[in-house]
This record gives C-alpha cells, sequence and structure tokens, in this order.
C-alpha cells in the first residue's frame, strides 16, 4: 500500500498526485467517493491529477480525453487506451492505494 | 448517402470518418489524402518527433483495430484536383474520380513560404520534420523565421539539441497581436532563458549564401534557416466547383458550405468569418459537420472552444477562450516572472480568455468556471 494523504488534505472535487513509478491520481468526487487511476495520460504525457473532475469522470487537462474514474476506459479521443486503477483504502483517516505494481519494491 | 468522400487525411478528416460511423453512417466512405502517409497527428513534429524521442509509430491516428472498424477507402498520394457538384465527384490528380453524395471538405493548407526563402526549411508535413531533422546535426547553427508556435517550438527543440538557434520576428514581440504585450513578454522571456537569440522587430529580405538576409543589409549566420510564417489553406481545387472560397471555404454556423451536401473542418473551413488552426478546433468540428452532412441541413452549429497549447522549452503554454489583446489582463496565480501562472483576459466585466504557464490545473479550473464547456447549439430554424 502506498500513503497518498490524509481525508482531510482531500475534500470533495479535489485530486492529488502521488509520484511514482508508477504516478498515480487520487480522486475525491463531489458524492464522495474516493478513486485512484495512473496519474499518466494514455494518450501524451499529462498529468490526470491536474485535469477537470466533473461525477466520476477526469478530463485530461492537455488534449480533454475523458476518462472514467471506475474502469479507467477513456470514453472519448484522442485516448484510446485505458489508464490502470487502483484499489483505494481509508485507514484512522489516511487514504492508501492499494495493488500498486512496484511497492514491494518501494 | 451510399458514399461520402472525406477529403484531407489528417486530424479533421480522420475525425470525420470517425464520427460518421460514430453517428451510424454505414456507407462507404472514401479518405483522399495528398500525402503517401497513413493519417497521423501532427502536434509532435516540431517536438518530440523532430527531437528524435517520439517514434514514427506514435504519430498514428489510427490503429489496425480502427482501420478495420472504420472500414474507409484509402486513396492516397493523390491531390483532389476539382469538385464537380453537379456530377458528384471529386477528380483526383491521378486522372481517376470519385462519385459522392456527400463531401467533407478537410484539405487543411501548406505552410506559406516567403519569397526570396524558396528552399527553406519549413515544418507541416512528417516529410518536412524528417527532413529538418536530418538537417539538424550537431554544430549547425539555426536561424528561424517568425516567432509563432511552430517557430518557438522549433526553437526549442533545437536548443534542446544543443544547437545556436537565432529566432527572427518581425512584431515587436512574439505573438502579442494574439497574447498582448504582457504575454507576448513572457513569450519573449522563454526565449532569452534557454540561450535563444530572439531579434524582434527585424524584417528579413531572404536567403543569403551564408544565413538570412535583413532590410537592414545585414546577413545573420546560419547553416539551417526554417521558415514558420504561418499556412495558405488549400482551396484551389475548389475553382469552378461554385463554393465560396477566399482564405478558405466559407460555410455557416454549422459548417456547411452553400451547398448542403458539402461540408468543411479543420485548418480551411472559414467558420463565422475567420479559420481556426488548432487541433482541437479540427477534432470538435467533425461531430458538429458530420451531424449537418446526415442530416442534410444545418442542424447544430458550432461553438468554437479557442483551446491552444503550446510546449517551449521549459513552459507549457495553454489559451482557451477568444481573448483581444487589450482585453485586461489579471494574474490569478503567480505573476508574468513566475515559472508557473494563470491569467484571465476579461472585457465588459466578461471573461474572454484564460492563459496559462505550467498550471494546467488551475487553467482548466478556470476553463471550465468561468469560460463554460462549450455547447453545441441548435440551429435556429428558418
Amino acid at each position: 500500500m502506498i500513503r497518498a494523504c490524509t481525508v482531510d488534505e482531500l475534500p470533495p472535487g479535489e485530486s492529488v498526485r502521488v509520484p511514482g513509478p508508477p504516478a498515480i491520481a487520487v480522486f475525491h468526487t463531489e458524492e464522495g467517493e474516493l478513486y485512484a487511476i495512473g496519474d499518466t495520460c494514455s494518450h501524451q504525457d499529462a498529468s490526470l491529477a491536474d485535469g477537470w473532475l466533473e461525477g466520476c469522470f477526469v478530463e485530461c487537462p492537455l488534449h480533454a480525453a475523458l476518462f472514467d474514474l471506475r474502469t479507467g476506459m477513456p470514453t472519448c479521443l484522442p485516448a484510446k487506451d485505458p489508464v490502470p486503477t487502483y484499489a483505494v483504502v481509508v485507514d484512522e483517516g489516511v487514504i492508501y492505494v492499494q495493488g500498486v505494481a512496484g511497492e514491494d519494491a518501494a | 448517402m451510399k458514399r461520402i468522400a472525406v477529403v484531407g487525411a489528417s486530424l479533421a478528416g480522420v475525425r470525420a470518418a470517425q464520427e460518421l460511423r460514430a453517428q451510424g453512417y454505414d456507407g462507404g466512405i472514401v479518405l483522399i489524402g495528398s500525402e503517401p502517409h497513413l493519417p497521423y497527428d501532427r502536434p509532435p513534429l516540431s517536438k518530440g518527433f523532430l527531437a528524435g524521442t517520439a517514434s514514427r509509430e506514435s504519430l498514428d491516428l489510427l490503429d489496425a483495430g480502427d482501420l478495420a472498424s472504420l472500414a474507409l477507402d484509402f486513396r492516397l498520394g493523390v491531390e483532389a484536383t476539382a469538385l464537380d457538384p453537379a456530377e458528384r465527384r471529386v477528380r483526383l490528380s491521378d486522372g481517376t474520380s470519385v462519385h459522392a453524395d456527400g463531401v467533407v471538405i478537410a484539405t487543411g493548407g501548406r505552410a506559406r513560404t516567403l519569397p526570396g526563402f524558396e528552399g527553406a526549411f519549413v515544418l507541416r508535413t512528417v516529410d518536412d520534420a524528417l527532413a529538418l531533422r536530418a538537417a539538424l546535426v550537431p554544430g549547425v547553427r539555426v536561424a528561424i523565421v517568425g516567432a509563432g508556435f511552430i517557430g518557438a517550438e522549433v526553437a526549442s527543440t533545437c536548443r534542446s539539441l544543443g544547437l545556436d538557434v537565432v529566432v527572427l520576428e518581425a512584431l515587436a514581440a512574439p505573438l502579442a497581436p494574439v497574447l498582448g504585450p504582457a504575454l507576448a513578454e513572457v513569450c519573449a522571456r522563454l526565449h532569452v532563458d534557454h540561450g535563444t537569440d530572439l531579434r524582434c522587430g527585424v524584417q528579413v529580405t531572404g536567403l543569403a549564401p551564408a544565413g538570412v538576409s535583413l532590410a537592414s543589409g545585414s546577413v545573420v549566420p546560419a547553416d539551417v534557416v526554417v521558415t514558420g510564417v504561418g499556412m495558405t489553406p488549400a482551396t484551389e481545387w475548389l475553382a469552378g466547383s461554385g463554393l465560396k472560397v477566399g482564405n478558405g471555404v466559407h460555410t455557416d454556423a454549422g459548417l456547411v458550405t452553400s451547398l448542403p451536401q458539402v461540408v468543411a473542418v479543420g485548418d480551411v473551413a472559414r467558420f463565422a468569418g475567420r479559420r481556426h488552426e488548432h487541433w482541437t478546433n479540427a477534432s470538435e468540428q467533425a461531430p458538429v459537420a458530420v451531424a449537418n452532412l446526415l442530416a442534410g441541413h444545418t442542424a447544430r452549429t458550432y461553438t468554437p472552444s479557442g483551446y491552444v497549447w503550446s510546449d517551449q522549452y521549459s513552459g507549457r503554454l495553454q489559451l482557451a477562450g477568444h481573448p483581444r489583446p487589450d482585453d485586461t489582463l489579471s494574474f490569478v496565480d503567480g505573476d508574468p516572472s513566475s515559472s508557473s501562472f494563470v491569467a484571465t483576459f476579461t472585457r465588459d466585466g466578461s471573461t474572454t480568455g484564460v492563459f496559462a504557464l505550467n498550471n494546467a490545473k488551475l487553467f482548466n479550473r478556470l476553463r471550465r468556471q468561468a469560460l463554460g464547456r462549450p455547447e453545441f447549439q441548435p440551429a435556429v430554424q428558418g
């Protein structure tokens, strides 16, 4: 597990980039859900944590590809490939990301 | 419609073909491209691809799955030479022609050249990029005419390759007619901070044996000369078609030409009196133009977002909206001397544009909140 931040540090509507590799973007939706996906847009190098969060979708800040936070799948061009998704757990007010490749080496 | 010809196989043409399928059209699509290559993306041509860090494959707009699912009839390496609406034909440079019930004009344009600069490098196609890349060997001195986005990006890439670069700009500051004086100074600073010799207010007269001749009589020494002075829309082939052309193909608010079965998209489309030479515009126009083509009339209108970006040196510049250079500029975060800032343009109390240097997050927030998402408006009938 990788520690992202505390729940207090990530209010609804906000996102945070957890440096990698791989870099991960954690989102707290307005509806109160927490999601973690690969931070790098699958189209061209851009940080999805910088993107515009709307519902459970994030729009890439560079070329406006839209990704579904639940599946990592792009819903429109120019992105065509999914970004990885990760499970998120909250323990004693701290947000952790699970299943990150390479975490054993970290 | 049984068959639609898309003339132009770059981003706008490809997006149009994709939208035709996405909107349920299952007839034939002929995709005509003057270059011999399958469709590719152009933004990396002045950046990663020119530097040699982005592969040729990474430019491809369509993968094998796309090619199979779109079922396009490619005519590559041939130019459209005429549009004959009465016969419903597009005539091609190899002597053949394509019969089509509908036509999407997506011919873009070609790099503008300057008199006296015949033989200088330009950068619009992948072949242009390959030729320029081959010339950027260690030790060459590069002169770039024009400090717009292409000129600045090529200068940045050349500096990253360790080359000496001089940029010759006719304006008093780069991009000043678009961004206004304060942001033009920021663009100038990016050049200077990264060791590029930016000379503004300079009139060039032509290639000299040893570089670039200036109106002042002096010569700027250079081994490689690149002109980045905009583009000319490719409309010559439409002479005699009856379509109104002149700095682009004139369209209505829904990208429909004077013929309901002919629409125009991308750099070549002169929509509401002006053309928008941007990647995002080419991508965003396709759904509207295709919907109107399939409807047979202007059912939807297009609202340009005005979104452009440019990667120069250590800076990622982003602009959205349609500001005028004399709009009021306010710094929301940082200031013009910062390595990262966001500024808004306002006029009569309304936000007309958002600009950012290295601050994508706040840029997007303001872009969505202050400018709103472009809406596709139903056309007013009548």
